[in-house]
């Protein structure tokens, strides 16, 4: 097995996802939702040190924007975003707010929303 | 989960979300149907091999290890400034199973899309939100050439409970996707109306 190159050129970019992510695979703290709402907390950031995905998210999510829309902005896959998001929050330059869930059991809002699909 | 219900607390916690997914057997019409009707973004994720290769490839001790890209299928609608609707295609495939308990969650409830052709392709999509009750409409999309079936004869052959609405649709206009969003929120209505005396959470 010694001799099996781990890439090769049709493997693509050789910096691979994970290598942004230093290997990991998991974000740390609480599980951040698809839709969780990420803002930019404006903390005072000096550009040459951070890592540019760091800057990339801090320029996406003004206005503050959910991590799926992120994810698919940055053209990076979700499980990436979510430990680049988990590093950033620890650090203080972002918040990252659960998707307000309780409205979905308010019949009103719904009805707004099957009126919002029928103008369509 | 404890429910707050303060309007202080509807204005600052930012847009309302809404979450639907489109379900459905590998060529039912989910891409189709989600970009018919909304603003399409693809969106990657990275996961974990699937549990039943798991089982056979025993990765203890590597987890972490062996990932997969997904590819789903990924919309938006934005009804006003403060509130938008994103829909989610749940990847076909049975090894990508895992991933729905997460797209499922908090979700105001789904769309199976059905292939008359492929019937039984829809079962696992049926199966998995009846177990796990979340409100579901099966929308039969109408292919070129394929047997139109009455909904009645859908329902019966998917075996569905009787209160499940049963559409036929055209995937590919946005009509007929917009008006089978229509029916899965007004549905959603109606089971929310009818537990009213139940206390949520």
């Amino acid at each position: 097995m010694r001799d099996d190159q781990w890439f090769d050129r049709n493997d693509g970019p050789v910096v691979r996802p994970y290598a942004l992510t230093r290997g990991r695979t998991r974000p740390t703290g609480e599980v951040i939702d698809l839709l969780a709402l990420v803002s930019s907390t404006n903390a005072a950031i000096d550009e040459f040190v951070l890592e540019p995905e760091y800057l990339a998210v801090i320029r996406h999510c003004q206005p503050p924007k959910p991590v799926a829309d992120l994810a698919s902005d940055l053209n990076l896959p979700l499980g990436v975003v979510r430990i680049l998001l988990s590093d950033m929050r620890e650090h203080g330059l972002i918040t990252i707010r659960p998707p307000v869930r309780n409205r979905l059991t308010d019949p009103q809002v719904l009805k707004d929303v099957a009126d919002a699909l029928r103008r369509l | 989960m404890p429910l707050e219900d303060s309007d202080d607390e509807a204005a600052v916690a930012g847009p309302v979300s809404i979450k639907i997914l489109i379900a459905g057997g590998f060529g039912a019409g989910k891409t189709t149907l989600v970009s018919s009707v909304s603003e399409i973004k693809p969106l990657r994720t990275e996961e974990m091999l699937s549990e039943p290769s798991m089982l056979v490839d025993a990765l203890e001790g590597v987890e972490g290890k062996e990932t997969t890209t997904v590819a789903m299928d990924f919309g938006r609608i934005t009804v006003r400034d403060d509130l938008v609707i994103y829909l989610f295609g749940t990847p076909g495939q049975h090894r990508f199973w895992f991933m729905w308990d997460e797209l499922a969650l908090g979700a105001l409830g789904a769309v199976v899309l059905a292939d008359t052709r492929r019937l039984a392709d829809s079962f696992p999509s049926v199966d998995y939100f009846e177990r796990r009750g979340l409100p579901f409409v099966v929308a039969v999309n109408c292919f070129d050439g394929a047997k139109l079936f009455q909904p009645e004869t859908v329902r019966a052959a998917l075996d569905l409970n009787p209160g499940v609405p049963v559409v036929l649709c055209d995937a590919r206009q946005r009509a007929s996707s917009r008006d089978v969003l229509v029916t899965l929120v007004e549905y959603a209505i109606r089971l929310i109306s009818d537990s009213e005396v139940i206390p949520a959470g």
